[in-house]
């Protein structure tokens, strides 16, 4: 296999992982606004492929997919605007299995994995598909180069995370909380604990679930993650810019600044001799 | 954690139980996982194997809390009408007014011997969320249930009857307010509070565990008609007909007519398959494959059979006769998308039936060529409403009113056992607008009353 691009994102010092669904509110603003997250300081973009039942979203994004389903996203075009980015930092696919499934002539994920690895997608993150059910979705993304990122969950047990560490190429996903995806003021107090289960585990490790701030990445950092995952708190933004009717800079300005935000916070979490 | 379920576990589990054929599965989020194979596990030792008496202590509750077994009836009139002999399995008779009890009592039962704290559960028809109240307030569970806006609406009475057992009703106010939505927002509280919080699916659909398990507590639907129709007909039926939305009472009132295949032998290999274990304490004889029996699944067939793929909308509840495979709830199965494999509005004029999905057992059945699926539609079922209510003196939910409608097609010389999967009282505000609106055949008018 290649080395993973992924990988390498994580390698300058803590990852920024930024998450936005695709077409919310339009493709066009979507390249906007993913370009204006890498200018801010993101390393892997996440870019969420809208799926009509997304379990595992809280309401923010919830609403996110809702609109960028209403403007008309469909996989095709997700994979034009993939095309059609202008950013050189990994982009990493967010989305449900049944769209991978379902997608070109013959039911199965081969079909969608060499169409997104064609378009310049460098992994997925699919969180309905957990390892048990990943047998065929991982070999379509070991044959054609791409990360398969799974996610730990608090609840996960030592043997599945044995299981989960077995497959994993990229980084791992850590999830901070119990429940859904969403904004939070605090960072789960289980986070520390949560990588120090994952310390000798040979993988990049990030953690999402909650987090809106710089100083929330900062201790996310400090308890050892080598990256943040953040998605909700940028989706508030976009919405914002939906309900205000603002201009597409507008909020490509103010989601920069978050995410220089959250890079910089993420930095202070180092230890002082290994910042940049 | 048992010997047992540590095969289940891990990546060497693509094996694993809870497979239909193709179908079935373990699609959840990664959250979920440890929570379902905590779940699978209990399925094997309390459910199949009988542990700490399980099982008898639900064959114990559901008779006397529940008043099973329901009747087999002559339905006399139908009978005549037709020219062949015509039985109902009088679900509706069960305590609560529909099957669901069977499964809802069940699973809080089961939640009970797992040391779980705190019940969930979605509806649609409010069906399932009155019985799993019911089982909750019978066995001292507290009880939240999530109903989507457009299903409150149309089934007040239930959300009423939910409240006084004391659960919580949380409307979903998502999409076209349906139980699709009401199951997404279930396995989000579930996902938030799955340390303490059981979720009692409504219908054999989901993760493994949950097709399979809830199949086993609602074979006791087919164990009795069999015995009743030993005993009553002298013979099995021609035919046993049934309503299918997920397909709960269609497994129940199917499972002992199908025949098992020994449920542990699908963990050996991908081939295998988990149909229809038998609940322990069957009488003999009951859950033999019964092949000259035949199987017939009715679906909503809505306003029409078409599929709006542009608008994302399906005028039908009918993924069985008109779905593609695909990934939904846990599971994979047939499915009511589009093209791309995004999930479509269903429509059913009964609420019970107005999902996109279908359980995976009856997926693979029907492509077994086991179970036969059929249709008829809201008119045809909004008549058989009236006709069961006219002629036999049983209203019944319209949900069950789509089997009871295709009679009025069958053509076999019986004698068929009809499932009246519940009662209609439920639905009556429904009934008497959408008949008025729709000049139903055969329909009372209501105008008397509004002088
Ligand atoms: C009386 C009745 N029958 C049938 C159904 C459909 O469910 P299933 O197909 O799982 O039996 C419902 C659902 O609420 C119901 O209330």
């Amino acid at each position: 296999m290649t080395r993973s691009e992924i990988r390498a994102a994580f390698e300058g010092g803590p990852a920024l992982v930024s998450y936005v669904a695709a077409g919310d509110p339009s493709a066009e603003a979507t390249k906007e606004y993913v370009e204006a997250l890498v200018d801010g300081g993101t390393d892997v973009v996440e870019l969420g492929l809208p799926f009509s039942e997304p379990v595992a979203e809280g309401t923010t994004i919830q609403n996110a997919i809702k609109r960028a389903l209403e403007a008309g996203m469909t996989p095709d075009a997700y994979l034009d605007l993939v095309r059609e980015l202008d950013v050189d930092v990994p982009v990493v696919c967010m989305t449900y299995y049944n769209l991978i499934y379902q997608y070109g002539s013959e039911p199965g994920p081969e079909e969608f994995v060499e169409a997104a690895a064609e378009a310049g997608i460098s992994g997925f993150v699919v969180p309905d598909l957990p390892v048990n059910e990943s047998e065929p979705m991982y070999e379509a993304c070991r044959e054609h180069g791409l990360d398969l990122v799974f996610i730990v969950a608090p609840t996960t047990t030592p043997e599945r995370l044995e299981s989960m560490l077995d497959r994993t190429t990229g980084f791992v996903y850590v999830q901070g909380r119990l429940g859904t995806t969403g904004a939070r003021d605090e960072v789960s107090e289980n986070t520390p604990e949560a990588l120090e289960r994952l310390q000798d585990a040979d993988v990049p490790k990030a953690v999402g679930f909650g987090i809106s701030s710089g100083d929330q990445a900062r201790e996310v950092v400090a308890s050892g993650a080598d990256g943040v995952i953040v998605g909700s708190a940028y989706v508030d933004i976009i919405a914002d810019g939906v309900e205000n009717d603002l201009p597409i800079e507008a909020v490509a300005d103010r989601l920069e600044a978050l995410a220089a935000e959250l890079k910089a916070g993420a930095r202070k979490g180092l230890p002082e001799p290994e910042r940049k | 954690m048992s010997e047992e379920s540590k095969r289940t576990t891990g990546a060497q589990s693509e094996t694993q139980a809870g497979k239909f054929g193709a179908y079935g599965g373990q699609y959840v989020p990664e959250v979920l996982m440890p929570a379902v194979e905590e779940l699978a596990d209990a399925y094997e030792r309390y459910v199949l194997g009988n542990e700490d008496g399980f099982v008898d202590d639900f064959r114990q509750r559901i008779r006397e809390f529940g008043g099973r077994p329901t009747p087999l009836s002559h339905a006399e009139n139908l009978s005549g009408r037709y020219g062949f002999d015509v039985y109902l399995k009088r679900e509706d008779l069960l305590h609560g007014g529909a099957h669901k009890l069977n499964n809802a009592l069940g699973q809080v039962l089961l939640a009970k011997y797992m040391g779980k704290e705190r019940i969930v559960a979605e509806t649609g028809a409010g069906q399932h969320g009155t019985a799993t109240a019911m089982a909750c307030a019978y066995l001292d569970m507290p009880c939240e249930i999530y109903m989507g806006r457009t299903d409150v609406n149309r089934q007040r009475p239930n959300v009423f009857r939910m409240r006084i057992h004391d659960a919580e009703v949380n409307p979903v106010d998502v999409g076209s307010g349906t139980l699709k939505e009401a199951i997404n927002e279930t396995m989000r509280d579930w996902a938030t509070n799955v340390e303490d919080t059981h979720y009692v699916i409504g219908s054999v659909v989901g993760p493994h565990p949950f097709p399979a398990m809830v199949r086993d507590f609602q074979s006791v639907i087919s164990e009795e008609m069999r015995v009743q129709s030993e005993d009553q007909l002298g013979r099995l039926p021609e035919a046993v007909i049934a309503c299918a939305g997920g397909g709960s009472n269609t497994m129940g009132a199917f499972a002992a007519f199908v025949g098992r295949a020994d449920h542990r032998s699908a963990e050996q290999g991908s081939g295998g398959v988990a149909t229809s274990a038998r609940l322990p304490g069957a009488p003999e004889g009951t859950h033999e494959p019964a092949a000259d029996v035949d199987l017939l699944a009715v679906e909503a067939g809505g306003s029409s059979l078409g599929v709006d793929k542009a608008e994302g909308y399906a005028p039908n509840s009918a993924s069985l006769s008109t779905g593609t495979e695909g990934v939904l709830h846990g599971a994979r199965t047939k499915l009511l998308q589009t093209e791309e494999g995004q999930i479509v509005e269903s429509h059913s004029v009964s609420a019970g039936l107005d999902y996109a999905g279908v359980g995976p057992e009856l997926a693979y059945l029907v492509d077994e060529g086991r179970v036969e699926p059929v249709n008829v539609d809201d008119d045809a079922a909004l008549e058989a409403f009236h006709r069961l209510s006219r002629e036999e003196g049983i209203i019944p939910a319209l949900e069950s009113s789509h089997a009871v409608a295709y009679l009025e097609g069958y053509e076999g010389d019986g004698p068929v056992v009809v499932n009246v999967s519940g009662r209609g009282d439920k639905d009556l505000d429904t009934v008497i607008e959408e008949s008025a609106a729709r000049d139903i055949a055969g329909a009372p008018t209501m105008e008397v009353f509004e002088e």
